[in-house]
């Protein structure tokens, strides 16, 4: 079976700082991948590397074995990336619903519809008819996603899942996106350690734009990761990511 | 849960629509009953209509803030002079005239859309500047100048008025009807999704560049359109009036006084406008003045424009694009 995601000695560039530094990794279909890393470290650059919103300076990207690192995000989208962006980026002048149905109308078909979305969502249904402008931060990431997911996307990218909301918000998002396990391929990118490990089946962290760990939560401490994190094992000054 | 269905239309929106009818009707019948000078005030007042109905298109619902749509306008009327210089009849050249700019529209699109709010907006201005310098190279534009439209002296001048009468009225209703049927297709929603955030608009698949240049093209041949009927009107081209950046002060005005992003605010924002100008416009600078003055006062205290009236009120925006769905 060809792997969702092949990146190889991937270079992402923001002017004259490398904010990735030639990654490699390969992502297995409907494998849970979570992205740890510093502010500044590169994960959100890798995302929009991955969805087509930051040009690939160097390397490729394959999809499902196929290559899409020319191809514009909005094509990307037809060929089953999604992405939900940092900060859940919504269409504030736009009704919950048309945010959905704007997602669904470009998107691919298939299984996730409005109906299927505000099942797995159960939060959105009440929120349809109101401006996304005006929505909690909690109710904007649960759009946000539900968004993403619209479009029937194979791998589904999540930037930043967590970030900023309540703790209740948090477990509601997450037990919702237990249910997409086995279906898509899902890339988190998530700050709070405990979650990550206990949501996903693979973690990776980068530090600096460059790989600093791969491995499973099952195999790897929280030494392991935190030294990873802040880059501790490279003999240099500490990082100042 | 079943899809979401649109509702129909609200019964106040028919009677605007209707009403509207109505109105181009009475309209349309006018220059056999109205005198000379009303005909000739009412063709201003619809190329402003046509004016502000554009860049809202433009800045309103597809984000794209540019001070640089005199481009369009000058070129519209340049391009009715030199085809009617060859020797074409003046009328349809009108028509031919904003076609042809669309072409440039077409041309500049590729790089000009590259750029982002305010790159974006400098370039249009700098792009109108460079057109026009270009322009007053032509022999018979003959620098600052000008030349003048004297083929249409061989036309009576009622009949002149009364064609270019009908005209501005057709391509007005064909603007405002034309701009309605496109925001309520899949591109008006495309195009404010693009405007509220464009890098979620392209994750989500929209083919942002291939929006926005359609948008751009639409905008600056209907600006090329009413441009080239105010030559037609006025006779005299002048490049520094023609692609003057006045045009654009009176765009912004009336789109951010009738509401911006709006369906129905730019249109009362023109005959806002055209009242000011008929009212104040014998004081001379003064009058400027009053159009800054007021122009302060609605960011001050309607920053929604005339159209807020009704949304501060809680009631909902008239004809508005946001879609009724029925859920």
């Amino acid at each position: 079976m060809t792997a969702a995601l092949t990146l190889t000695d991937l270079v992402g560039r923001h002017g004259q700082l490398q904010a990735i530094k030639g990654l490699s990794l390969t992502i297995a279909a409907n494998e849970v991948l979570a992205v740890i890393g510093a502010n500044g470290a590169g994960k959100t650059t890798l995302m929009r590397m991955i969805a087509g919103l930051h040009p690939v300076a160097e390397g490729g990207i394959l999809l499902h074995g196929s290559p899409v690192t020319k191809m514009p995000a909005h094509e990307r989208v037809k060929a089953g990336i999604a992405l939900s962006p940092e900060g859940r980026r919504l269409f504030g002048d736009m009704t919950v619903a048309e945010n959905l149905m704007i997602a669904a109308e470009n998107g691919r078909k298939g299984d996730w519809t409005l109906a299927t979305v505000c099942d797995a969502f159960p939060q959105l249904t009440p929120l349809l008819g109101r401006l996304a402008g005006g929505l909690s931060g909690g109710q904007r990431q649960a759009v946000a996603i539900g968004r993403a997911l619209i479009a029937n996307p194979s791998v589904i990218l999540l930037d930043e899942v967590s970030l900023g909301l309540s703790p209740a918000a948090v477990e509601g998002l997450y037990s919702s996106l237990a249910g997409l396990k086995g279906k898509v391929t899902l890339i988190v990118v998530e700050q709070d350690l405990t979650r990550a490990m206990g949501f996903a089946s693979r973690l990776i962290c980068i530090a600096e734009g460059v790989l600093e760990l791969d491995g499973t939560p099952a195999t790897l401490t929280r030494q392991q990761i935190t030294d990873a994190y802040f880059g501790i094992h490279k003999a240099e000054e500490p990082s100042h990511a | 849960m079943t899809p979401a269905q649109t509702l129909p239309m609200a019964a106040s929106d028919r009677w605007l629509i209707g009403l509207a009818c109505v109105g181009v009707l009475l309209l349309a019948t006018l220059p056999w009953l109205g005198s000379a000078l009303i005909v000739d005030k009412l063709i201003y007042l619809f190329i402003l209509v046509m004016f502000a109905v554009m860049w809202n298109l433009l800045a309103g619902y597809a984000g794209l803030v540019s001070v640089g749509q005199q481009a369009f306008i000058g070129l519209g009327g340049y391009a009715l002079i030199r085809l009617v210089d060859a020797g074409f009849p003046p009328f349809p050249m009108i028509l031919a005239a904003a076609v042809l700019t669309g072409v440039v529209a077409w041309a500049l699109s590729w790089f000009v859309l590259r750029m982002k709010a305010g790159e974006f907006a400098i370039a249009t201005w700098v792009i109108a500047e460079t057109i026009r310098s270009i322009v007053m190279f032509d022999p018979i534009v003959q620098g600052e100048t000008g030349t003048s439209l004297l083929a249409l002296n061989a036309y009576d001048p009622d009949l002149r008025r009364m064609v270019l009468y009908l005209m501005a009225l057709t391509m007005m209703v064909v603007m405002v009807w034309g701009t309605w049927v496109l925001l309520q297709r899949r591109i008006g929603a495309e195009s404010q999704a693009i405007r509220d955030d464009e890098d979620a608009a392209a994750s989500v698949g929209i083919s942002t560049f291939q929006v926005k240049q359609r948008i751009y093209i639409i905008a600056s041949v209907g600006c090329a359109l009413a441009g080239a009927l105010w030559l037609a009107s006025a006779i005299t081209f002048q490049p520094r009036t023609s692609f003057g950046v006045q045009w654009s002060v009176f765009m912004l005005f009336m789109v951010l006084v009738g509401g911006i992003g709006t369906f129905i605010g730019p249109i009362l924002g023109a005959l806002l406008f055209f009242a000011l100008q008929e009212i104040f416009g014998d004081f001379g600078a003064w009058y400027l003045a009053g159009i800054g003055i007021v122009a302060i006062l609605f960011a001050l205290y309607l920053p929604r424009g005339l159209v807020g009236l009704w949304l501060d009120r809680g009631r909902d925006e008239p004809l508005s694009m946001r879609k009724r769905l029925g859920l």
